[in-house]
């Protein structure tokens, strides 16, 4: 146990730096994966929250989260590559369908439905009163939605970026079976080789990363939640904690 | 790296292919299943335990969620990696990265289905003379069936996803195939793989919503707990 331990150190004292070294991988890892969810927020936040603004598609948001709770991650990473490479195939600016692209692909798809099922149900659980109010202000639509709605959301918004998040960097490991880098390389790498050392190394900075994840939502929480809408102990829900404690969605309800 | 050898130019699916091959499909497909099962029951029994714990000495649900919580956190290829080591390629290393992943929504769960037991009705069963004990088997339990069900439902799906990635640990049910169409980039048998999960899993649930139909007959209009 203390050969291993020694051994494990001496891997983190040889391998920090270069093109394999796990500062280079680490940072491999957060590009895709921060990539991924920029592109998910970007993409379900808008037509999540409009959708929670006028009420409609509940349905598809419960649908959602079934469905992707029912994809095996691991199924989505290799099976973005077929599909990649015939993208890459076809499309000109594409080089190529190995690495980065199928990576992203796949955890884009997996950072897709706690982003928009947070936003969903953060706005579709402000109270009507509210918006009632603020449309006797005479504050249009689209006003109400970014002014009202979403700040009061914001924590369910939020929560639903950080599972993404989280999720995204523990799945970006998976990659490296499609010629992706990060630091699923080493545990990868590792288990065709029998380097057990290697293994436990990887596994150690994907936790750490993953935890580190936690931590920077943590931050964001923090500075972007009004004061009097932060949780108490920003834990680790779970997507279904979150939806678990909104039980008063009544298209959730009925859509069994 | 990959090679791109085989099955480049081919047809996405092969449906030939896997007429030919189901044998080894329902091989794996009942190995999915043999791994799912041993899962949710160790995780069920496990989180039965850890709840009757927490209802008993309430201090200790706090930490008893921290460390589910933590152990959900860590990602399941860095449990699994963190585990070969000591437990090697085995079914062990996978089943006790799976049965880690349950804890978490499983107490949750539980703890939640009996604390919402409505206490008029606790006390009429105190009243009627039940103890600790048949309180618990008799009345708790079975009015919270439909919220632990709920999560053993939610702990089933998830489950059977992460049972495709024990493939890289040599398990794995239907993952297999989604490893070796990978390896060797044949795309049928990465679709057949991640279909067959997604099927299992929906046929899971389903199971398990029957089941909750059965056991709770008295429940005519029923929560749905997502």
């Amino acid at each position: 146990m203390i050969a291993f331990l020694e051994e494990l150190a001496q891997w983190f004292v040889d391998n920090w730096s270069g093109s394999s070294g796990y500062i280079v991988r680490t940072w491999e890892h957060v590009q895709v994966s921060g990539a991924a969810v920029l592109a998910a927020v970007i993409i379900a936040l808008p037509i999540a929250a409009w959708l929670g603004h006028v009420a409609r598609g509940g349905l598809v948001a419960v649908s959602i989260v079934n469905i992707g709770r029912a994809l095996p991650s691991f199924g989505i990473v290799a099976l973005a590559l077929p599909i990649t490479i015939i993208i890459a195939d076809n499309v000109g600016f594409i080089s190529s369908g190995l690495g980065f692209f199928p990576t992203f692909i796949a955890l884009f798809a997996l950072a897709l439905p706690p982003v928009f099922t947070n936003t969903y149900t953060g706005i579709r659980s402000v109270s009507p009163d509210i918006v009632e109010s603020a449309r006797g202000m005479g504050l249009g639509e689209m006003r109400i939605l970014r002014e009202v709605e979403l700040p009061l959301a914001s924590a369910v918004v939020l929560a639903g970026i950080r599972t993404s998040a989280v999720q995204v960097v523990a799945t970006a490991p998976l990659g490296a079976l499609v010629g992706y880098g990060g630091l699923g390389r080493y545990i990868i790498d590792g288990f065709a080789v029998q380097d057990d050392i290697e293994i436990v190394a990887g596994a150690l900075l994907v936790a750490l990363l993953s935890v580190a994840t936690e931590l920077v939502f943590g931050l964001i929480e923090r500075r972007v939640v009004p004061p009097m809408l932060q949780t108490k102990r920003p834990g680790r829900l779970p997507p279904e904690a979150v939806a678990h404690q909104e039980p008063a969605l009544p298209v959730a309800v009925d859509s069994v | 790296m990959i090679v791109l050898a085989q099955g480049d130019s081919g047809p996405f699916i092969r449906w030939d292919w896997i007429f030919s091959h189901l044998d080894e499909v329902w091989d794996k497909v009942f190995e999915h299943l043999v791994l799912t099962f041993i899962a949710l029951a160790a995780g069920m029994a496990i989180s039965l335990v850890l709840t009757v714990v927490a209802l008993r000495y309430r201090r200790s649900y706090g930490p008893i969620t921290w460390v589910t919580g933590a152990l959900y956190t860590i990602p399941s290829l860095a449990l699994f990696a963190f585990l070969v080591p000591i437990t090697g390629f085995s079914v062990l290393t996978a089943e006790i990265g799976l049965v880690s992943y349950t804890l978490l929504i499983l107490v949750r769960n539980t703890v939640a289905g009996i604390d919402g037991v409505p206490a008029d009705i606790t006390e009429a069963a105190i009243a009627m003379g039940y103890d600790r004990r048949r309180m618990f088997w008799e009345i708790e339990l079975p009015l919270a069936l439909p919220v632990i069900i709920a999560g053993l439902r939610i702990a089933a799906v998830t489950t059977v996803g992460l049972v495709t990635v024990t493939a890289l640990i040599g398990q794995g049910g239907v993952g297999f195939f989604i490893l070796r169409g990978l390896g060797r980039f044949f795309s049928t048998e990465i679709v057949l793989g991640t279909a067959l999960s997604v099927i299992l899993a929906v046929a899971i649930d389903g199971a398990l919503i029957a089941l909750e139909r059965a056991l709770t007959p008295w429940a005519k209009t029923r929560e749905r707990v997502a």
